[in-house]
């Protein structure tokens, strides 16, 4: 069995030159982590982002070829658009879909994928970039090659420099 | 312009010694001469990777002076920065509060049974 990670901890890892994976650990059977990503009334509760995001809308439409649509509010008002197309559903193990940011990012395949072990259900969203280049320019961004680390680093330089 | 300006961007930053050139611009302005010196590679081929940070808006070329030094031009780098640095805190929050939330579901599955 390969260690697992703390239950709590978001983990960003690169499987290969088109992917990046979002892993976490949740204290909950999958049948109930699957219901949390694919119904509105409980995506609307929690994938919000930090403090002052609310999502005015969520529709999902849970079929192979079905949309999906989520629109983020700020509070300052902003929103933040994001749809896509259902590819794959296999409840409560496998949903694939297309994600879209807007005209401006390239489009990803999402593949979530939850596994359970005695309770306690592990979640892991990898996103394939349609190339090595658009997936190392959302990941890397910088001034150097380097790990996920490196965003933080490189936002507080930004910011600085501004 | 044939794409728009974040794909030129994306596009811009996927080159190591592109962004290599950013990170010396980054300590002030420089010349193309200048620049191509810490590199194994031509003044014209840094001169073709200047030609694409300019038109990613990477970087201004001065037009006056002879010499025509460079500068970084933060704000397409720093939109893509903060929209991958917000990323990663948005699951990172969010699954936080789905934590909570799952507790609060599973609370409430044992008193209703199965829930919808």
């Amino acid at each position: 069995m390969a260690t697992a990670p703390e239950v709590g901890t978001t983990t960003f890892t690169t499987p290969s030159d088109r992917e990046i994976a979002i892993s976490r650990v949740f204290e909950a059977p999958r049948e109930l982590l699957w219901d949390a990503h694919t119904k509105p009334e409980h995506v609307t509760q929690w994938m919000l982002g930090p403090e002052g995001w609310s999502m005015p809308v969520c529709e999902i439409d849970l079929k192979p070829g079905g949309e999906w649509h989520v629109v983020w509010r700020r509070s300052d008002g902003s929103e933040l658009d994001m749809r896509g197309e259902y590819r794959e559903v296999v409840a409560p193990e496998r949903l694939v879909s297309t994600e879209r940011w807007g005209e401006d990012w390239p489009e990803t395949l999402n593949t979530l994928l939850l596994t359970e072990q005695e309770g306690r259900t592990t979640l892991t969203t990898t996103m394939l970039y349609p190339s090595k280049e658009t997936r190392d320019a959302a990941l890397d961004t910088g001034m150097k090659d380097g790990t996920t680390e490196s965003f933080d680093r490189l936002a507080e330089y930004l910011r600085t420099m501004a | 312009m044939a794409t728009d300006a974040l794909s030129l961007t994306f596009s811009a930053l996927a080159d190591p010694t592109r962004r290599a050139i950013l990170a010396r611009l980054t300590a002030g302005a420089a010349t193309v001469k200048e620049l191509s010196a810490p590199f194994a590679i031509s003044g014209p081929a840094v001169s073709k990777h200047l030609r694409v940070l300019e038109r990613a808006g990477l970087i201004v070329r001065t037009r006056e002076a002879q010499w025509r030094p460079c500068r970084l031009e933060a704000a397409p780098l720093k939109e893509v920065a903060e929209w991958a640095d917000e990323y990663r805190r948005f699951w990172d929050m969010s699954y936080a509060r789905l934590d909570e939330y799952l507790e609060h579901l599973q609370g409430k599955e044992r008193n209703d049974g199965d829930s919808t």
